[in-house]
């Protein structure tokens, strides 16, 4: 029996299509083989929301028996390899379809491959991916995460290469010439062929220890029973004015202790709050609530909260004020006031290193024009 | 909330203490005592919309209004979808609500009708059974109401004006006690009902607000001053669990019921048994079921053949939600056979029998003493049952007691022409 499958971890919106192209190729694949295959996204996701992470899954079987196992399912329960189209899901994911912060290996099989499409190195990736009872492995497929927008695909090859390095690290769930069939069929596609060939030349996979890598405990809470559930489907709102432990004045508004949403964001603001003038309009902006207001009037973006959408940014009247940064150059939520109010200098000297060199980041459409230039920047 | 069951009495309902009473007799019909429990109920909001036969009830409504013999905020809606849809919002803010309709008018309402028992609000609903269109027709059939039997819907068939008004005083004390958060519906058969009249005590405002509480939601009450959300989207992960309140609160209503009749007995003299109602049972051989005012011919058939010495009884299925399993077990555990008579259709299901017909099987497959259970399906579109048909049904259901036919079990379609 040679049954397989295969997870693929994306961003809502951003990479739907991405990962619609790689499971349907990985099913079209399996039948070159001669085997069966179905492709499914999560349904409970709702993958129509900018950055969300969400899942679709590719299970190949030698028959449609051994295929049952696989049906009628959410998710299975466990996978050969899983693919995450973007590194900054490796420090876990917090879907709208399941509760608390699921480490991103969460479903890998204990010797399993963790595919990561990332400009990182293995060792950076590890710090992120939360410990997990048993060795996998980690294959990195180098490049930056593909960001696409609900209407338009970026074709920069990237399902192309995933679905290449998948044929040398797992090769029993689909072989390099079932790709490569597959890939030429309606219309013969040399270019596609390549991209394939060449990550399956370039994938190299690291091995994950048991309990190497993140040790934080992911956020999670018990699902209580009808019989504790308040009834009539009622849910209480929350105090808005929650005192703050160490803050005189200020609060922090009521928020969902059970969906917080961080696991959404690709960059976080930093704040500058030297130059910031306090005149509320990051605040007011910010579709989802996430400042604090701090005892001293300034706006504390809490990155339990932020979704990272970058309004801020663009509505700061203070240049250079608020800056998005490539959220992999973070490994806490800590206040950023807080570190500020502690240490003024330390703070400058903080913020100047997380937003000197990061690299670029966007969801791919932050002004007209962007992704020609982007297109023209690859290719220089 | 408290998830105590309430024990079933332990008297039986014939001993009562009887309070003093201040009453009225009037002449009216079921639909006029149904917007007299509306108005000694003082319900808050009620909303309207015309289809015959439940618009009576509006009419007498707006009527008492005019009179300036009650106050509420009465609204006419555009139809019957905002009908239900305005006073299921009333209801969660804490207003006692009434609206009410008939045939595919209360089908235009199913969404409403459908959140407003998954809500948990208490909203109390007269249904003028219709039959439901195409073809035109306004005479009773049981599905309209019927077609909310498994969302959480009390559902009760009344055979007079007066059971109608004191059924709705019971229904607005079973569905707002806070144990049962469920809406009620009151089947009153059209024309028979809706448009007949009979004299029927009215009782004074003291004795209704002696038996019935004010609606209190508590802090499920949507108010600024209480801020909740009600209907959050869930997932697969939370849903079943309100289901299974949803289950429980539909289970506590039994006990809550028992206690309400066991109360409205007390105060007013008379109620009778909750569920079901019974009659010439204690050595009856073979049994007639049924729901509503067909009781009313059957009633006059069975005591005919009593007259002819044919030991016939008949229960009336007083509440089809919660259905009374334990009651019918027990009244039916020494016939040989019964015929359930439906008005009410459910085409292609088991043995292509009525509603009841279905249920009541299902009731009685564990029971010690299984009788035969003979279908019949009449009076749809309104056409009369006679007394001569409930003797032709009932020569049949003898005939099954004594094992006769290959097709004892089956359907029988009364009154249909060939």
């Amino acid at each position: 029996m040679t049954t397989g499958s295969v997870e693929v971890v994306y961003r809502g919106i951003f990479q739907k299509t991405l990962a619609k192209n790689i499971c349907r190729g990985i099913v079209f694949a399996a039948r070159k083989q001669g085997k069966v295959g179905i492709a499914f996204g999560r349904y409970s996701d709702s993958p129509e929301r900018n950055g969300i992470p969400a899942k679709q899954f590719a299970v190949v079987a030698d028959n449609d028996e051994e295929m049952e196992e696989y049906l009628s399912r959410y998710e299975p329960d466990h996978n050969d390899v899983t693919i995450v189209a973007d590194d900054t899901l490796c420090k876990g994911l917090e879907s709208w379809a399941w509760n608390g912060l699921q480490p991103i290996n969460r479903l890998l099989k204990p010797g399993g491959t963790l595919l990561v499409v990332s400009t990182r190195s293995p060792n950076s990736l590890i710090r992120d991916i939360h410990r997990k009872g048993a060795p996998f492995n980690l294959a990195v497929v180098k490049g930056p995460a593909s960001f696409s927008g609900m209407w338009v695909y970026r074709d920069d090859h990237t399902d192309m290469r995933l679905l290449g390095a998948l044929a040398k690290v797992a090769p029993h769930v689909v072989t390099l010439d079932s790709i490569v069939a597959a890939i030429n069929e309606p219309k013969k596609n040399d270019l596609k062929t390549a991209s394939a060939r060449e990550a399956y030349d370039l994938v190299a996979s690291t091995e994950v220890g048991a309990n190497q890598g993140n040790d934080e405990i992911p956020f999670t809470f018990a699902m209580p029973g009808w019989k504790e559930m308040e009834e009539c489907l009622v849910v209480r709102g929350r105090n808005v004015r929650q005192q703050v432990p160490g803050w005189e004045g200020g609060y922090v508004p009521g928020r969902n202790p059970t969906f917080k949403k961080f696991s959404t964001r690709t960059m976080r603001p930093v704040l500058n709050f030297d130059t910031c003038t306090k005149c509320t309009i990051c605040w007011m902006q910010c579709p989802d609530g996430s400042f604090d207001v701090a005892p001293d009037g300034h706006y504390d973006a809490n990155m339990e909260a932020c979704c990272g959408c970058g309004i801020c940014e663009d509505v700061c009247p203070v240049a250079d004020c608020i800056k998005m940064v490539n959220e992999e150059a973070f490994t806490d939520h800590q206040s950023q006031w807080q570190m500020w109010r502690k240490d003024k200098q330390a703070y400058a000297a903080w913020r100047s290193e997380k937003t000197a060199a990061q690299p670029v980041r966007s969801h791919g459409f932050h002004h007209v024009g962007q992704y020609a230039e982007e297109i023209a920047n690859e290719h220089r | 909330m408290s998830t105590v069951e309430i024990a079933a009495p332990a008297k039986p309902f014939g001993e009562l203490v009887f309070a003093p009473r201040a009453e009225t007799e009037e002449l009216i019909s079921g639909s006029e005592a149904i917007a007299h429990a509306v108005r000694l109920a003082d319900v808050d909001v009620i909303t309207a919309y015309p289809i015959r036969p439940y618009d009576t009830v509006m009419q007498y409504v707006s009527k008492m209004i005019a009179d300036g013999d009650f106050d509420c905020d009465f609204i006419v809606a555009e139809s019957e979808h905002s009908q239900f849809e305005i006073v299921k919002h009333a209801s969660a803010v804490g207003a006692r609500v009434f609206a009410g309709s008939s045939g595919v008018g209360w089908l235009y309402a199913f969404e409403a009708l459908a959140v407003t028992a998954g809500l948990r609000l208490p909203m109390v609903a007269m249904v003028g059974n219709r039959a439901l269109d195409d073809p035109g027709a306004f005479g009773v059939e049981h599905n309209d109401a019927l077609a909310v039997r498994d969302l959480g819907w009390m559902l009760c068939w009344v055979s007079t004006a007066q059971e109608a008004l004191d059924t709705a005083l019971i229904a607005y004390r079973v569905a707002e006690d806070p144990r049962v958060f469920l809406p009620c519906a009151i089947s009153c058969d059209g024309a028979f009902l809706t448009h007949s009249q009979s004299i029927v005590k009215v009782p004074s405002q003291a004795m209704v607000d002696s038996f019935l509480p004010r609606y209190d939601r508590g802090d499920k009450v949507l108010h600024p001053d209480n801020p909740v959300t009600i209907a959050p989207q869930v997932n697969e992960d939370w849903l079943m669990e309100m289901r299974r309140q949803s289950d429980q609160a539909a289970r506590r209503a039994r006990g809550v019921l028992i206690d309400a009749y066991r109360d409205f007995n007390a105060k007013f003299g008379r109620g009778g048994e909750p569920f079901i109602e019974r009659y010439m049972m204690d050595d009856a051989e073979v049994a007639l079921v049924g729901m509503g005012t067909l009781s009313m011919p059957v009633k006059v058939a069975v005591r005919k053949m009593r007259a002819q010495g044919k030991k016939v009884g008949f229960v009336r299925v007083r509440w089809f939600r919660p259905f009374p399993t334990q009651e019918l077990q027990e009244a039916l555990a020494g016939v040989h056979a019964v015929g359930v008579i439906d008005r009410d259709f459910s085409f292609g299901s088991a043995f292509h029998s009525g509603v009841l017909a279905n249920e009541l099987r299902s009731a009685l497959y564990p029971a010690k003493h299984r009788p035969r259970i003979v279908s019949f399906i009449a009076g749809l579109g309104g056409r009369e049952v006679s007394a001569a048909n409930v003797m032709d049904m009932t020569k049949t259901v003898f005939g099954a007691a004594e094992g006769a036919g290959p097709d004892a079990q089956d359907t029988y379609w009364i009154g249909a022409r060939e």
